[in-house]
């Protein structure tokens, strides 16, 4: 091949990437039309940033007690936004706090259920056969028990820790994942582009690496989205019943905890961590909703 | 059909078995135990204590009685509520459950597939993306939270119905049977619109417009009941999410049924107790699966009972 030849090659190479439009462009393209999802980005990235920054900004603590104002109502005079609880913390300090962590708990722990579920449902989609039938039997015993339980008994095995509680959750909750990953692999596995890496002389674990797993993906984002706002909702479940992160720090779910106790009196200690919770669950279905639409077009009518 | 059923019915035995025994392990795993308390024991009480209830033999011994007297339908006493049975317990505790979480379930059905069917209907209208954006918040508001906006609301603002406590009667079910409904309404209603929307766009449905039946029937005869599949299949899952459910629920409306036993027990290493509700659990899961696939069968003719057996 001569040097000219080969420019003109690489060449014509290069403009192929620069023109394509990939599923994923389009589908952005798709998700930018939704008014419902980017509303909902747009909140989340509001409520990320307010989250981090809010507690930089404010005067108070997540600890420590305004000694003056205890279960004050919200004011501007006292300089609690958000009012204080009966200990007299400020609220807002203590909601912002309570939202890094329930961000935190949900961002870790789908991580750590996504990367069991996409190996194991990978492995046992792409070997199929007696390994699939094994290990799927395997998750459908695990899947007719009762999941809470699960999480329950190592909250209480393992001590209220909060990295531990990343990893019960998403070891509890790796099971749908699975399922769906395994799934999509049994139908990409017969594809035309994994024959021809075969023939190239791959190994079947550079098969599943490099040309399943990328493939999977956008199943991947939507029910990564979807896990979530679960994942957030578990957490805040197990601090409601108190077996979730232990004093002085906090999160969504142990700050309704505390605000249901004090209803009568003090509402605003539930009203708050509440609106923020619901808002944030609801922001991450939504987008869950708009990717799902955007990478599905068949869904679409 | 009966073939079936006994061939689900057996496969359901080695699944519980896998429940029972990784549930013993696991809570015996945990640290402390049933008797521990702030003042420690004198060691002949403790050791009697042991004795008594069999702690003080090997856990394989103390797992092999206990797999006995699970067969012999004998969940053992509790180890924290003296003089009682885990029998007992849950034979007072579990109709409670039983009550509030069959009404639920019922109103979920109720209320959520009309609205389902009637967003389809208006697909992409605004009475559409009212209808489903108020059940977007259903689902993104957990039931901890609504339970005490509903109290502050009905109960302390209003003063209409009461915050909490027990009896079959229906002021003091309103509010927790809502709390648990309402969830699930908003998840029935979505999944009822999806299907529907697919359903009216087959050619069936064409040919029933085209014969010029009215829009009513056309729903309700012709695409109602194929869209009601999707639905049927998430009636497992709604059970399992009743059964979570009722332990937030019966936690705050302090309502004596099993879901509070479940958290209260594990803290107080109630072995027995939390094994007991655990193998309750597992049991209604599995039932409830199995009477799913066979509505599911039911309603759907195409599907027979040996796809349905190849796939379990």
């Amino acid at each position: 091949m001569s040097e000219a030849t080969r420019d003109a090659f690489e060449q014509a190479m290069d403009r192929r990437v620069i023109r394509g439009r990939s599923l994923y462009v389009d589908a952005w393209h798709r998700l930018l039309k939704n008014k419902a999802a980017v509303a909902a980005l747009v909140v989340l990235a509001i409520m990320i940033i307010m989250v981090i920054v809010g507690p930089m900004l404010s005067d108070w603590d997540h600890e420590i007690p305004d000694w003056d104002h205890y279960s004050t109502p919200p004011s501007l005079e006292t300089g609690h936004l958000f009012g204080t609880d009966a200990l007299g913390r400020d609220l807002f300090v203590r909601t912002m706090i309570g939202g890094q962590i329930s961000l935190l708990v949900g961002l870790v722990a789908t991580l750590v259920s996504l990367v069991i579920g996409i190996s194991y449902g990978a492995v046992a989609g792409y070997f199929g056969g007696r390994v699939d039938n094994i290990m799927m039997r395997f998750v459908d015993g695990i899947y007719a028990m009762p999941f809470m339980f699960f999480v329950i008994v190592l909250m209480v095995i393992f001590g209220r820790n909060i990295f531990l509680i990343f990893v019960a959750i998403g070891a509890v909750n790796w099971l749908d994942m699975a399922r769906i990953v395994r799934g999509q692999t049994l139908s990409l596995k017969n594809k035309d582009f994994v024959e021809a890496a075969r023939a190239c002389g791959a190994t079947e674990m550079q098969i599943i690496r490099r040309h399943i797993v990328p493939n999977l993906l956008g199943v991947v984002i939507v029910y990564v989205t979807l896990t979530i706002p679960q994942v957030i909702l578990v957490e805040s479940f197990l601090s409601f019943l108190g077996l979730g992160v232990q004093e002085p720090l906090t999160s969504w779910g142990a700050l309704v905890n505390e605000g249901a106790q004090e209803l009568e009196t003090a509402p605003w200690s539930l009203l708050f961590p509440a609106s923020f919770l619901a808002l944030t669950l609801f922001a991450f279905n939504f987008l869950g909703d708009g990717l799902r639409d955007a990478l599905d077009p068949k869904d679409r009518f | 059909m009966l073939r079936y059923s006994l061939k689900r019915l057996a496969s359901a035995v080695p699944t519980l078995f896998l429940l029972i025994t990784v549930a013993f392990f696991l809570i015996r795993i945990a640290p402390g135990g049933p008797f521990d308390s702030e003042r420690a024991l004198p060691a002949e009480i403790e050791a009697n204590l042991a004795a008594k209830y069999h702690l003080d033999e090997p856990l394989v011994m103390q797992y092999g009685r206990y797999i006995w007297q699970i067969v012999r339908l004998d969940f053992g006493p509790s180890f924290h509520y003296l003089d009682w049975t885990v029998n007992d317990l849950i034979i007072q505790g579990a109709p409670v459950s039983f009550t509030l979480g069959i009404l639920a379930l019922i109103m979920a059905l109720v209320v959520g597939i009309p609205i389902g069917v009637w967003a389809a209907w208006r697909q992409n209208r605004p009475s559409d993306y009212t209808v489903m954006g108020v059940a977007m918040i259903g689902i993104s508001i957990p039931n901890f939270v609504l339970a005490p906006l509903l109290i502050l609301l009905f109960a302390i603002t209003l003063g209409w119905l009461p915050a909490g406590g027990w009896e079959y009667s229906f002021s003091r079910m309103v509010l927790p049977v809502i709390t648990l409904a309402l969830p699930m309404i908003a998840y029935v209603a979505r999944i009822t619109r999806g299907s529907m929307i697919e359903v009216l766009h087959s050619s069936f449905i064409r040919t029933a417009r085209a014969k010029g039946l009215p829009e009513k029937e056309v729903l309700i005869n012709h695409a109602l009941k194929p869209a009601l599949l999707p639905v049927i299949s998430y009636l497992g899952p709604a059970a399992a999410a009743i059964l979570t459910g009722s332990v937030v629920v019966e936690r705050i409306f302090t309502i004596p049924g099993i879901g509070s036993y479940f958290v209260q027990g594990a803290l107080n290493r109630d072995y027995t107790l939390v094994m007991g509700v655990v193998i309750l659990y597992g049991i209604l899961i599995i039932v409830f699966n199995f009477l799913v696939d066979l509505l599911y069968a039911w309603l759907d003719p195409r599907i027979r009972y040996d796809d349905l057996e190849s796939e379990s």
